[in-house]
C-alpha cells in the first residue's frame, strides 16, 4: 500500500543548531532524514510510521571528513560515495573504503550516509564490522552538549541504540595507528553486487614474531546488532597460530555468536561461515 | 504543501508538492516527464535514475524538499536538439535496449560512469551498472554499448 504523501510533514532547517533546537523543542519528536535511502524504502512501501521528518541532507557541518595527525573524522552525513573518493581512507583505512564499495549501488553510495548506517543499526549494515574493528568512537550532539562513547558501546538491542530523542550522532572518530595491522574484511550474500549479507566479519591484528599482539574482530549478521566479539579476541591475545589456537578460536566464535533464522539465511550457515571466515584471516597471518 | 524551485533539464521550475512527494512522482506528474520509470521503487532496480548536480540518484528514494535548488537531468535533457546522445545511440546500435523500462536509468548511469572513468574496465562498467537491472538483454549487449560510447569518447 502506497502511503498518503499528504499525511507528511518534512521540514529542512538550514543549520545543525537549527535541527538540534526543533529535536530539544519538539516533544512529539521529529525522525531525521538524510539521503533516504532507508526511510524512503518504508515510505514508498506504506510503512513509514514517523509523520513528522527533519531534514539532514546536505547540512554542511554534518558532510565533512577531516584529517589530523592522530585521527581521521567522518561527519555523520559523509556519503559512501564520499569515503570511497577519500585519498587518506583509501590508504589507510582500506576495510572501510571496501566496505563503502559493497554498500548498495552507486546510485545509493551517492545519497547513502555513514551515519544513517550507524543509526539505522540494522544487524546487518555493511560499515558497522570495519567500524567496530578500527574501534571507531561517535560523537553525539545536542543542544545540551557533546559527548563521546565507543562505537561498541553503541547498539543496546535489536534496533535500539544509546541515542537520545534530542540527539544527533555528529561524527565518527577513528585513530590513525593501524599501521602495523593485518586487516580482513569479507561479506557473504547471495551474490557479489547488491545484496545484504548473510555474515559478514572485519577484523584488524598486530602480530609480533608470530605472536597475537591484539585483534579486533567486527561482525555484522551475527547478533541482534552489530557487534564486536570480544570473547573470541581475547581466546586468540598473546596466542600463536597454530591448529589448536585456531580450532580454540572457532569454538568460542561458535558461542559467542547468535545468528538467526530468516529470510537471508539459516542460523546454522551463519555459524559456519562466520568460524570459516575467522580461519580464513588466521591462516594469513 | 511546500514551493521548491528546481532546475530540471537546464530549465528552472518551481514546483508546489507535498515536501515528502518523491522527487519520481514529481517529474512524472507535476512536469509529464515519464522518461524515469517506477521499477522497484526501493532503490534497487535503477528505474528511476537521473542526476542530481551530476551525480546518479535513485528518484524514487529523494523528497521533493531535499531537491530545493538543485540541477536535475532526466532522460528527456540528454538529447541534443532533436539529435539522440552519444550514449542512447550505441545503446540503440548495439540493441542494448529491448523493453526500454530499464534503458533510461541504464543511461544515465553510464552518462555518470563515463564521466568518471572515460575509459573504463569491464569491471568498473559491471560496477558502474550494478544498480540498474534489466530483465532482458543478459546485460552483454548493455556492456557492448557502453563500451562503444566510450571508444566514441562521449565526455562531452
Amino acid at each position: 500500500m502506497r502511503s498518503n504523501i499528504t499525511q507528511y510533514e518534512l521540514i529542512a532547517p538550514n543549520s545543525l543548531d537549527a535541527v538540534l533546537q526543533i529535536l530539544a523543542d519538539s516533544p512529539d519528536h521529529y525522525t531525521p532524514i538524510a539521503g533516504g535511502t532507508e526511510l524512503m524504502v518504508a515510505l514508498g512501501a506504506g510503512r513509514l510510521q514517523t509523520k513528522k521528518l527533519v531534514s539532514l541532507w546536505n547540512l554542511e557541518e554534518l558532510r565533512f571528513i577531516e584529517v589530523t595527525p592522530d585521527a581521521i573524522i567522518l561527519g555523520a552525513g559523509t556519503t559512501f560515495t564520499d569515503i570511497r573518493r577519500h585519498r587518506v581512507i583509501a590508504n589507510e583505512f582500506s576495510i572501510l573504503a571496501q566496505a563503502a564499495s559493497w554498500t548498495g549501488s552507486i546510485a545509493n553510495q551517492n545519497r547513502g550516509t555513514l551515519g544513517g548506517n550507524i543509526v539505522n543499526a540494522s544487524p546487518a549494515a555493511d560499515s558497522p564490522p570495519a567500524l567496530l574493528a578500527y574501534d571507531a568512537e561517535l560523537t553525539l550532539i545536542s543542544t545540551r552538549g557533546a559527548r563521546t562513547l565507543p562505537y561498541r558501546d553503541f547498539h543496546l538491542a535489536y534496533k535500539e541504540t544509546a541515542l537520545e530523542p534530542d540527539e544527533l550522532l555528529h561524527s565518527i572518530t577513528i585513530s590513525r595507528n593501524y599501521k602495523r595491522y593485518k586487516t580482513y574484511i569479507r561479506k557473504v550474500g547471495t551474490r557479489n553486487a547488491q545484496a545484504i549479507s548473510k555474515v559478514a566479519i572485519a577484523v584488524l591484528a598486530r602480530v609480533n614474531k608470530g605472536r597475537i599482539e591484539d585483534i579486533r574482530i567486527g561482525a555484522a549478521s551475527v547478533r541482534e546488532y552489530p557487534a564486536r566479539l570480544t570473547a573470541t579476541e581475547r581466546s586468540l591475545t598473546g596466542k600463536t597460530i597454530t591448529p589448536e589456537s585456531i580450532a580454540a578460536a572457532r569454538a568460542t566464535i561458535l558461542t559467542e555468536v547468535r545468528p538467526i533464522d530468516d529470510i537471508r539465511s539459516t542460523a546454522k550457515y551463519r555459524a559456519t561461515v562466520v568460524a570459516n571466515l575467522l580461519e580464513e584471516f588466521l591462516n594469513t597471518l | 504543501m511546500s514551493i521548491i524551485q528546481l532546475t530540471i533539464n537546464g530549465h528552472p521550475k518551481t514546483i508546489e508538492a507535498p515536501p515528502m512527494k518523491r522527487l519520481l512522482d514529481v517529474l512524472r506528474e507535476d512536469l509529464h516527464l515519464t522518461g524515469a520509470k517506477e521499477g522497484c521503487g526501493e532503490g534497487e532496480c535503477g528505474a528511476c535514475a537521473v542526476l542530481i548536480n551530476g551525480d546518479l540518484v535513485n528518484s524514487c528514494l529523494v523528497p521533493i524538499l531535499q531537491a530545493e535548488g538543485a540541477e536535475i537531468t532526466t532522460i528527456e535533457g540528454l538529447v541534443i536538439g532533436e539529435k539522440l546522445h552519444p550514449i542512447q545511440q550505441c545503446f540503440l546500435e548495439e540493441g542494448g535496449a529491448q523493453c526500454g523500462i530499464c534503458t533510461p536509468g541504464m543511461i544515465l548511469a553510464t552518462h555518470h560512469l563515463l564521466d568518471k572513468y572515460p575509459q573504463p574496465t569491464l569491471l568498473q562498467i559491471q560496477e558502474g551498472l550494478n544498480g540498474n537491472l534489466c530483465r532482458c538483454t543478459g546485460y552483454m549487449r548493455i556492456f557492448n554499448a557502453v563500451q562503444q560510447a566510450a571508444l566514441t569518447g562521449v565526455a562531452e
